[in-house]
Parts: structure tokens; C-alpha cells; sequence
């Protein structure tokens, strides 16, 4: 496997996005729509958003035009990569009774094949904690399975970290670990950016070669070295992860979940931006006659009230029950579950929380209510 | 013998009644499963009760509808109130926040012949409901899924969660954190498919509270957004003012 840094222009990313097509990839990425940078098609890099920013704070996003013609200067926006390979809505299976009896059959639908353009560090490492909740273990989930096997991952590294951001802490970025087909760094030495980049797959690094590419002087090495360690530095928050779980263990019984159950709207954006949650409903949709039915698969949220749905009633009826839920498994529990922790640091959850609740503020407040007692 | 369904209508638009006509394509299968026997928006025939299903669209807001809304109660299996007017009062329970006798005298050259209630009222708070549909108007996806549903002795799927659900399900960017608009998703219940925000626009509240609304908190969202009080007050007396959780929230900034 090559790990060479090779030295790309913008024409070259065109190049690259061009044989993905031919390959037969839908290429995916950031594109500018509703005042956001959500994922959706591209089809060459002319769609994505060049010169465009964020600014991101406790419920709070907005654009801003940056002085420079970065494709890639924005933080993570409102959508993660799950919905490529988790879709919101997905056909299980259908039933249908006829002569023959009840006839149950697979869904016939076409297994898409994504080439993911822009993932970050953060976003990457989210993608692999999906593929630990969904392959691994004795009951692995196909239709997830399908979609992972065919994606193409182009990461691009992180070099400027948001208001929400806390990466670092979570040891997701700024630049991104290993499991990508190809990353890049995006330098903005002279008005047009150039791309240093390294393949981290054999796919990868056939597509690069097809570019003819040529090596990466050591001073951009440099600069991009600086750059990484700039960004790691400019983490707008940060979280212990160790602490965390032990304040989130030890403090059950706080009475600070009654204070989040005053803010919290239950409205379930946390865990729907987020790019690590992933529990789904399943619901039955008859015919009128009765005779078929289709089997679906839906998002849901420990948010909703009807999720512990048990015997006829919620289990966790009051919103600060159901918040401690949240950020107890991804912060806690998910460790105990799957030995690692269930947060990135992407900040999704901040930007996108309507009354700006913030996971690290309130593991801080619940560590100062216990120091004091 | 096929089920009967009626429908009833009380102080209302007939918009909810009218998303039966509206169903089209699927308004023969529904035909097919069931005896449309009282139904004076679409047919003058009218088959006796008693019925198995009768969908009652509009509030109570006169003594005759007492009466009325009673007898249908005695005649039906299963009474489901459709739309914010069954369901939460409707627009017309704005005079519910003032003295009715006053709109009377504005309006009417008699006010004496006029008959009607203080208050405009839901179905639910005078006779037991089986199942309330929400909406202003409903849609009628979830009419034709309540039917089915019934028909086939299963629960229905009619989330009760918020709109911001499926605002995010269909890949919405949140209006309120990328544009400032105040927008009453969070708190309101989920059934219309998150029209609104999808426009570019903060939710009207059309389909009443959710399952665990909290305008409380989401009031002060607003209010650092630059929403005053008074704006506050207009933004939950909607269609569905007279809803507990609306209706509480909206007294609080008068
Ligand atoms: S919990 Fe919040 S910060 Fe952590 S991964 Fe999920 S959305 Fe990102
Ligand atoms: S923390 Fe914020 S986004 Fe999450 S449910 Fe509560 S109010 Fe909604
Ligand atoms: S636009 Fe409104 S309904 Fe949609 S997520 Fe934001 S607050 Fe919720």
C-alpha cells in the first residue's frame, strides 16, 4: 500500500471525481442548499462550495463567505454520512397473502454504490462505530452491510476546527485516522488551493495513480504538520471522555437532570444529527384489504416518547430522564457496549440543539454538582 | 357485511371531511372496504345507524351540538374526531380568550337571535373519543392510514413526537438554528411531514402539541431569537389555541 503524500490541483480532484462516475460511483458530497452545506450529489467540483464558511455555535449556524477558494472550509453541517448507509427510511421486507399462502420476500431494490467526497476525521471514525453496532456481533444488519462494502471514502482533513468542535478530546481528528481510500489536505497557499493527499487503500491508490500525480515538496509537509497542530489547538470545546463516564456512572440520581428536563425540548434533533445514533423503529403498512403489507424501517429517538413504549407506557416519561438516557449511553454506556465511547466530538449536537443545549457544558455542570457535595 | 362509516360535521371549514374526496385514488379501495353511509358532503343518500366508524370533524360551539355530538356517540363503535377544530376548538376557539357576547355585538345586527357557547370546545371534552387526528387540515395519508388500520384490527402508525422528527427523516436544514425563524416544530406534533421548514419557514403549529410538548423552554428560544411577548402570544394561538399546552403557554406572555 502506498503511503506517499502526493501534490493535487483542483483539476486533478475533477479527475478523480470523473473515474469514480465511470466506476460507476454516485458521487456524494458537500453542497450549499437552505443555508447550509448538507451532503447531495456533485458532479464535479464546481459544485461544491467554494469560498463558503461556517459559523457555528450553541444552536446557532450561519454562512459566511471566507476570502479564499477553499472547496472545503466549512465545518460539518446539519447532515451526517449516515444517511448514505443507514437511510431514514428503509424497505425490510414485504409480505403478501395469496393461493399460495403467506409469502414473505426480500425487498428488490438496488444496492446503491456511494463514492462519500469530504468525510472528516470525525466523521470517518463515526462511520466505523456504526459498522461496530451493525456488522459486528451475531445479528448483523445486510442492508448496512450492502451499502459498506461498495462506499469510496475521499476524507479531507481537518484544518479548521469550529465553535462546536471538540475532536481532539475524542481522539477523532483534526486529521483523519485510518480507513479512508484517499484523503486530502487542502492548502491554501496561492489563490488557488492545491491538495496533498495520501491513498489508504489499494482502490485508493489506484485512482491516484491514474492522476499522475507528482511528490509533495517536504515544506508543504510542513506547513500541513503546522496546520494540524494549529487545528487541534483551536478545538472550540473540549470533554474528558473518562471523567464523563464516571460523573455520567456516579451521578444517576442528580438532581441536575431535573434542571436539562427545564431546557430540553425532547424535539430528538440531537440524536438525528447525530452521526453515531442509531436506533430505528419498525412499522407495518397493511393494504386496506389486508392481504399485503410491507415491512419499514424508521429513525427513531430515545427522545420520543413512545421509544420505551412498555405495556402501554413510557418507561422514561420526564425530558430530563430521556436526555440523561442520551448522553449517558453515548458518553457512558456505549463504552460498556462496544469498548469505545459513542461520541466523536463533531459538535452536531450543539449547532443543532433549537435551545442550544451543549453535551459538555452540561457534563461539567453535573461534575461541579458532585465535587460540591 | 362491509363496516359503516359516517361523517359528522360541527363548526368547522369541511376541509378534514374534504381529504376524504381528496384521497382519489385510493377513495375506491376505501369504498370497496366499507359502506359510506352517512357522508352529506359527497352523497345525499343516507343509510340509518347504527355505525361502526364516524369521523366527526368540528368543535362544539352552540347547545345544539351538544345534542347532536351525544346522539353520535350513542350510534357509533368508534368515534374519531378529525382536525384541529375536533380536536382542539380550531381557529374559532380564539373566543375562548375573550368575552363572546362582545363578538356578538360586533358581528350581528341581533345579537338576541343568536344562540351559541362561550367557549369553542373540542369533541373529547364532552363524550369519549377512540382516536383523535390531528391537523389543520388532516392529512390524508394518516385518514387513509387510520382506516386501514382499524379495518385491519392493528395500531395505527401516527407518530405523536415532534415535527423536528421529520423535518430531520426528510433532510430539512433546522430554519430556527440556520435563519433565526422562530418555528413551533419542537413542540408540536408530527403528521404533516414537516412542510413548513421545508419552504423556508417556521412550523404554524398546525398539527397541535406533541406527546411531551415543552413550550416553556422553547418560548425562551424565541424570545432570544427577538420574538416579543405579544408575538409569542400570536404564535400559539393558531389554529389549535385552545390545545392545554398552547393555549397555558399563551396565557403566560399576555
Ligand atoms: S454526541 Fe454530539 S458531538 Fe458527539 S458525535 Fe454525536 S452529535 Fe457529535
Ligand atoms: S438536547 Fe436539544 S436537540 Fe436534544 S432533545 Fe433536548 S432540546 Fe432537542
Ligand atoms: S425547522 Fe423547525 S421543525 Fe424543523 S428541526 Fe428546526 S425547529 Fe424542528
Amino acid at each position: 500500500m502506498q503511503t506517499e503524500v502526493v501534490l493535487l490541483q483542483r483539476l486533478h480532484l475533477d479527475l478523480l471525481l470523473s473515474q469514480l462516475q465511470a466506476a460507476g460511483y454516485q458521487t456524494v458530497g458537500p453542497v450549499v442548499r437552505d443555508q447550509a452545506i448538507v451532503y447531495d450529489r456533485i458532479q464535479s467540483t464546481a459544485d461544491l462550495p467554494m469560498g463558503i464558511g461556517d459559523i457555528q455555535g450553541k444552536g446557532s449556524y450561519r454562512l459566511r463567505s471566507r476570502d479564499d477558494a477553499a472547496l472545503f472550509g466549512y465545518v460539518v453541517g446539519p447532515q451526517a454520512w449516515k444517511k448514505y448507509l443507514y437511510p431514514p427510511r428503509q424497505l425490510l421486507m414485504r409480505a403478501e397473502q395469496n393461493s399460495r399462502g403467506l409469502q414473505i420476500t426480500a425487498p428488490d431494490q438496488e444496492v446503491p454504490k456511494y463514492a462519500m467526497i469530504g468525510v472528516r476525521g470525525c466523521e470517518l471514525k463515526a462511520i466505523q462505530i456504526q459498522d461496530r453496532v451493525f456488522l459486528e456481533g451475531p445479528y448483523s444488519d445486510d442492508f448496512y452491510r450492502e451499502r459498506r462494502e461498495q462506499i469510496f471514502i475521499l476524507a479531507v482533513n481537518c484544518t479548521e476546527p469550529g465553535n462546536t468542535c471538540f475532536c481532539v478530546s475524542m481522539e477523532a481528528g483534526p486529521a483523519a485516522g485510518p480507513g479512508y481510500d484517499l484523503a486530502i489536505t487542502e492548502m491554501l497557499e496561492t489563490a488557488e488551493p492545491c491538495y496533498l493527499a495520501r491513498a489508504g487503500s489499494a482502490k485508493g491508490a489506484e485512482l491516484l495513480k491514474h492522476c499522475n500525480p507528482s511528490h509533495a515538496p517536504a515544506t508543504l509537509l510542513e506547513k500541513e504538520n503546522a496546520l494540524w497542530t494549529a487545528a487541534a489547538a483551536q478545538m472550540g470545546r473540549s470533554l474528558n471522555p473518562e471523567q464523563a463516564s464516571a460523573a455520567l456512572k456516579s451521578g444517576y440520581e442528580s438532581t441536575h437532570w431535573k434542571d436539562v428536563g427545564e431546557r430540553c425540548l425532547s424535539c430528538s434533533n440531537c440524536t438525528l444529527v447525530c452521526p453515531t445514533c442509531f436506533c430505528s423503529g419498525v412499522q407495518e403498512v397493511t393494504d386496506l384489504a389486508g392481504t399485503s403489507s410491507e415491512r419499514w424501517r424508521e429513525w427513531d429517538s430515545c427522545f420520543s416518547l413512545n421509544f420505551t413504549l412498555t405495556a402501554g407506557r413510557p418507561i422514561r416519561q420526564s425530558p430530563g430522564a430521556r436526555y440523561r438516557q442520551w448522553i449517558s449511553h453515548k458518553l457512558a454506556f456505549w463504552q460498556d457496549q462496544f469498548d469505545q465511547s459513542g461520541c466523536v466530538g463533531c459538535g452536531r449536537c450543539i449547532t443543532w440543539c433549537p435551545v442550544g443545549i451543549d453535551l459538555t457544558s452540561e457534563i461539567e455542570a453535573l461534575n461541579a454538582l458532585q465535587t460540591k457535595t | 357485511m362491509k363496516p359503516k362509516l359516517a361523517v359528522w360535521k360541527f363548526a368547522s371549514c369541511d376541509g378534514c371531511q374534504l381529504s376524504l374526496l381528496d384521497c382519489e385514488d385510493e377513495l375506491l379501495m376505501v369504498a370497496e372496504a366499507l359502506e359510506i353511509a352517512h357522508f352529506p358532503e359527497a352523497s345525499r343518500a343516507v343509510v340509518a345507524g347504527p355505525y361502526d366508524i364516524s369521523l366527526v370533524e368540528g368543535s362544539i360551539t352552540t347547545p345544539h351540538d351538544l345534542e347532536r355530538i351525544e346522539a353520535i356517540r350513542a350510534q357509533s363503535t368508534w368515534v374519531i374526531s378529525i382536525g384541529a377544530c375536533a380536536t382542539a376548538g380550531g381557529i374559532q376557539a380564539l373566543r375562548n380568550f375573550q368575552a363572546v357576547e362582545d363578538f356578538m355585538r360586533m358581528v350581528y345586527a341581533r345579537p338576541e337571535y343568536i344562540q351559541t357557547l362561550s367557549q369553542s370546545t373540542a369533541i373529547s371534552e364532552h363524550i369519549k373519543v377512540d382516536f383523535e387526528l390531528r391537523g389543520c387540515p388532516i392529512n390524508k395519508n394518516q385518514l387513509l392510514e387510520l382506516i386501514n388500520a382499524l379495518l385491519n384490527r392493528r395500531k395505527p402508525h401516527l407518530p405523536s413526537e415532534s415535527v423536528c422528527h421529520e423535518c430531520k427523516l426528510r433532510g430539512t436544514v433546522c430554519v430556527m438554528v440556520s435563519q433565526g425563524i422562530p418555528c413551533l416544530g419542537p413542540v408540536t406534533h408530527a403528521g404533516c411531514g414537516a412542510i413548513c421548514p421545508a419552504y423556508q419557514r417556521g412550523c404554524y403549529g398546525c398539527f397541535g402539541p406533541s406527546d411531551s410538548p415543552h413550550p416553556a423552554a422553547l418560548s425562551q428560544a424565541f424570545k432570544s431569537l427577538g420574538v416579543s411577548e405579544a408575538e409569542l402570544v400570536r404564535l400559539y394561538r393558531g389554529f389549535n389555541s385552545n390545545a392545554p399546552a398552547f393555549r397555558e403557554e399563551s396565557l403566560q406572555h399576555e
